[in-house]
């Protein structure tokens, strides 16, 4: 464990504290995030955060929408994993409407979101590795995320901001050659990520700039309410999916990788094992998909009942979850979103300090952060 | 998981010797090297995952834009007569969640054989292309498939009021400058 710096070192020269404004423009923040360093030399001694710069007061939208309307505003919460915010969402007014989804749909989601994570993995790690210098990664790591792109584009009609599923369901079938591409895809990627790791795994560079860097105790870790990655990289066993199985979780054989040291290193180890679990469940979801329908009934008007309810998902960056709170209207009376990005940014300060102004970008970029999810 | 560590182990022989002879960062290079290599030989295909070079060269090359895209809007007319298939029932404009589109009716009687209807016509339908998010629930609130999102993409216009559509470029669509080889 580092010691607390909180005050320049005593050195034959005068110390002086500098104060140093990092973003809300510098490329290595991820988006419009300013971080307020105070250095000593090159030292970081104290930081502060300053978000909201892409406030767009998601939830208080929320309030004057239909249930329905509010969906494509998740796809622009965390913009690189639309599809596992709409499956929050549109799963916890499920379960707010008390709707049984079909068993299909359930599993064409689970396909969705998995194939969502691994694109959201590898845009972490394209960009994660830009900022610490590795520029051919991020030229790979795109290449693999078009295809991902791509599927989502013939299925969901959309690359980005998918909506990709409705309350109740999903609005479209699958496509007639949806499972060859899929099982296309899931061909190359073991390959491709073996690729990456061959570039960055015992590269010096990269070790140097990510091993012992940002290090976070288990213990810590749960104090600052971290989940995803970030947690679990520090040693604790928690993911959603394992832990309170939601959608057709359940079904799946699959592991959670764990990290020993809670290094940046080791929460590199563990997206990309990740990614290969993910392709380990979509590949049994595509064995057992079933068939039938892919919409519930739902009426066209939703009007949950009174009441309220707390729904999460294990979203690529932990655990995302939504509260909802019907007055039997046709709106939400109010919708409060637990962004898993806002909660892990707060380690950045107890991760960052007495590290270097370099390491920095380093950090931000392990967190996996996301300023449209973080400003809401 | 075994989580790969460095810190604090001493370092085999063997793993110094790697050190010492760079293999690390040639291992890396050789993997850009074959890429470089197989980009000399192999045929440009864009969008082929397989192939060395993954890059479309767009606007010479078109892309591959999917049945389902949710692109440029369109007001489908009736294949027989030719009018609008638009009943002016407004849902649209209710489904949508940024409120970007007008529908302006107005109700008139129309003879259907002996009968006399009153009917909402439609007269003017404007569709704010700025504000649309492309999200389809317009699209699938219409009742009569009239409203329709389309696989056109490119939406740049050179002047802002160029992105507030009415009802005649909503049924023909805009004419594009297409830039082919
Ligand atoms: S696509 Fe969505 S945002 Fe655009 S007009 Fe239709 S409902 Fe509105
Ligand atoms: S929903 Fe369809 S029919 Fe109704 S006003 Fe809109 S375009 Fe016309």
């Amino acid at each position: 464990m580092q010691e607390e710096i909180t005050k320049p070192r005593e050195t034959l020269l005068d110390a002086e504290e500098m104060a140093l404004n990092m973003g809300p423009q510098h490329p290595s923040t991820h988006g419009v995030l300013r971080v307020l360093l105070k250095l000593d030399g090159e030292t970081v001694i104290d930081l502060d955060c300053d978000i909201g710069f892409l406030h767009r007061g998601v939830e208080k939208i929320a309030e004057q929408d239909t249930y329905a309307m509010i969906t494509p505003y998740w796809d622009r919460l965390d913009y690189v994993a639309a599809v596992s915010g709409d499956l929050c969402y549109v799963e916890g007014v499920e379960k707010l409407l008390q709707v049984e989804v079909p068993r299909r749909a359930e599993y064409l989601r689970v396909i969705l979101t998995e194939l969502q994570r691994i694109a959201s993995h590898l845009l972490w790690l394209g960009t994660h590795a830009i900022d610490i210098g590795a520029v051919t990664v991020l030229l790979y790591c795109f290449r693999e995320r078009e295809e991902i792109l791509k599927i989502f584009e013939d299925f969901i009609g959309a690359r980005l901001t998918a909506h990709a599923f409705r309350i109740g369901g999903l609005w479209w079938d699958v496509y007639p050659e949806f499972e060859t591409r899929v099982r296309d895809f899931l061909k190359i990627i073991p390959d491709r990520i073996t690729e990456y790791e061959t570039l960055l795994n015992t590269n010096r560079i990269w070790l140097s700039r990510t091993v012992g860097i940002g290090v976070l105790p288990a213990e810590e870790a749960i104090n600052l309410s971290l989940t995803g990655p970030v947690l679990r990289g520090s040693g604790v066993n928690y993911d959603v999916r394992k832990a309170q199985p939601y959608s057709a979780y359940a079904d799946f054989d699959f592991e959670v990788p764990l990290g020993e040291n809670g290094d940046t290193y080791d929460r590199y180890l563990i997206r990309m094992e990740e990614m290969r679990q993910s392709v380990r469940i979509i590949e049994q979801a595509l064995d057992g998909l079933p068939e039938g329908p892919v919409m519930a009934k739902v009426p066209k008007v939703i009007k949950p009942p009174v009441g309220e309810i707390y729904h999460s998902i294990e979203a690529p960056k932990g655990e995302l979850g939504v509260y909802l709170v019907s007055d039997g209207t046709g709106k939400p009376y109010r919708m409060r979103i637990r962004p898993p990005a806002y909660i892990n940014l707060q380690s950045l300060k107890r991760m960052a300090i007495g590290h270097l102004v370099a390491d920095v970008v380093a950090i931000i970029g392990t967190i996996d952060i996301v300023l449209g999810e973080v400003d809401r | 998981m075994a989580a790969v560590t460095t810190t604090g182990q001493k370092r085999s022989i063997g793993q110094i010797i790697k050190r010492l002879l760079l293999l690390d960062l040639i291992e890396g290079l050789f993997l850009t090297f074959k890429y470089n290599v197989r980009a000399l030989y192999e045929p440009r295909d864009g969008g082929n995952p397989n192939q060395a070079i993954y890059t479309e060269q767009y606007p010479l090359e078109r892309p591959r834009v999917s049945e389902r895209f949710r692109g440029a809007p369109r007001l489908n007319l009736d294949p027989e007569n030719g009018s609008t298939l638009c009943i002016a029932c407004d849902l649209c404009a209710l489904a949508c969640p940024v409120d970007c589109i007008e529908v302006g009716s107005i109700r008139r009687e129309v003879r259907d054989g002996e009968k006399v209807n009153k009917k909402k016509v439609l007269t003017t339908f404007i569709f704010d292309t700025s504000r649309c998010m492309f999200c389809n629930l317009c699209s699938e609130a219409c009742p009569t498939d009239c409203l329709e999102l389309t696989q056109s993409f490119e939406l740049a216009v050179y002047h802002r009021s160029g992105f507030r559509w009415d009802r005649e470029m909503l049924e023909k669509g805009i004419n594009y400058v297409r830039y082919t080889k």
